[in-house]
């Protein structure tokens, strides 16, 4: 799942003090000229760009903080989903969410592993998250009250994520343009399973299908928010575009996403909650409503109804999980042969990637 | 002087263009990473076949054992509901 906007981080990564470290004492500004123009007509000719090959520093650091970010909402994304597992309706049920929940642990996974190999490491990226230095997608400090919720999640969530993700398969950089088709594989089973659990709603009982609408009445707008601030408002997006990491802009995703969903929605038998919804023949396109943006911005800055409980929750989990990693890592010495120790001295993931 | 089989083996992976993973194109025995590179060129890559080559010590490879294939994979075996094929989804609804 999870929502990647460029634009929702401000801060910057370790890639900042790399390149000072890296420019101090190498040849003037003509090697590093020649080197930019490789670069340029790489993304130029959509090459991919790969880790051993050079890279401005400010590429870098986008790529770390959007990937981050990214890897960061797969697994912030977990906890409230797996709010519902203990109450799942049916075992049935309960083995689908099991498996998604499960997915969106890979899904992170698949992102840190690609984020390293732009030279920052995992236990890095996890203490920024947990100090508050790298953000994860507004979505998820929504909270999941009912069951129905579940369905909202896959159905709209994970379908604006696909939205946004999609063209992230053509990504300049390979290991993240990679994993993402490994994830949009994957997730395509997250947003059926959630419309297929809000049309056995909608058509259960009356009391089933108000809990459908309820949900898509909650999830609606900050699945729409998703896409990030408004073209003209959006930092990040301009250069984003130009290094061909974002291929479409903030606005034309959304309104792609509004145009899908609106015959799903009808299918569902359920309305979204927006007055100003209709068809313009027009442009060819859905009009819709303004967004909250207020909203969006509280949200952003910390203020949103779960913000607390999910920094607090990964936290927790992380500090829980030390035992763990710490019996893994003494089982490994112990069974390690001292020949293999000796023979393989850690090399950096750059030079090996 | 050992001849080139008491060398080590070395598995190969090729990358045929940028944006695609490296893959596995098959093994050479060579006396040392730098060498094995240089074959690995010269064996897998004469016809430009790729843009970058990773080397790997055949005993560094842990592999999962064939005999025990089956008890291996089966816990994915009975869950069809990984796939997305396994939801209902009414006709005509599109983009799912």
């Amino acid at each position: 799942m999870a929502a990647v906007t460029a634009d929702q981080t401000t801060q910057s990564t370790s890639g900042t003090a790399k390149a000072a470290g890296r420019a101090a004492g190498t040849a003037p500004d003509a090697a590093d000229a020649a080197r930019l123009a490789v670069f340029e007509a790489a993304v130029a000719a959509d090459d991919r760009i790969e880790p051993r090959d050079w890279m401005p520093e400010a590429y870098r650091a986008t790529l770390v903080r959007q990937m981050a970010q990214h890897a960061h909402s797969e697994i912030i994304g977990m906890q409230p989903e797996a709010n519902w597992i203990t109450r799942a309706p049916s075992l049935r049920r309960k083995a689908i969410l099991m498996a998604k929940v499960q997915d969106e642990a890979g899904h992170g996974l698949y992102l840190y592993s690609a984020a390293e190999t732009l030279g920052t490491s995992r236990e890095e990226l996890l203490d920024k998250l947990h100090a508050g230095r790298q953000r994860y997608s507004s979505i998820f400090n929504y909270p999941t009250l009912t069951w129905a919720d579940v369905g909202a999640i896959g159905w709209l969530v994970d379908g604006a994520a696909i939205t946004n993700q999609v063209p992230l398969c053509r990504c300049s950089y390979g290991p993240y343009a990679r994993a993402m088709v490994r994830i949009c594989k994957e997730e395509s089973f997250h947003q059926r399973q959630g419309y297929e659990l809000l049309l056995a709603l909608s058509r259960g009982t009356e009391a089933q299908h108000a809990m459908a609408q309820d949900a898509v009445d909650r999830w609606w707008w900050p699945s729409l928010m998703m896409f990030g601030p408004p073209d003209d408002a959006s930092s990040h997006s301009e250069q984003s575009m130009a290094w061909k990491i974002k291929r479409h802009s903030n606005d034309e995703l959304r309104q792609r996403f509004v145009d899908i969903c609106v015959p799903q929605a009808e299918a569902l038998g359920l309305t979204l909650p927006d007055p100003d919804l209709r068809w313009n023949e027009e442009r060819g396109q859905h009009d819709f409503g303004a967004i909250d943006w207020t909203e969006f911005q509280e949200v952003l800055k910390g203020n949103g109804p779960c913000n607390e409980q999910r920094i607090t929750q990964r936290r927790r989990a992380h500090e829980e999980g030390a035992w763990v990693r710490d019996a893994a890592a003494a089982y490994a010495a112990k069974h390690t042969t001292p020949s293999t120790r000796t023979a393989q001295p850690a090399q950096h993931v750059e030079e090996t990637a | 002087m050992s001849s080139s089989t008491d060398w080590p083996l070395w598995e190969v992976f090729v990358r045929s263009r940028r944006g695609l993973s490296h893959t596995h194109a098959g093994s050479l025995h060579a006396p040392d990473a730098e060498m094995a590179l240089r074959n690995a060129r010269d064996l897998y890559t004469r016809r430009s076949e790729g843009v970058s080559i990773w080397v790997v010590p055949s005993t560094e490879i842990t592999a999962s054992s064939p005999d025990e294939k089956d008890s291996f994979f089966e816990p994915a075996g009975d869950k069809p509901y990984r796939h997305p094929t396994f939801y209902e989804i009414p006709d005509g609804v599109k983009h799912l």
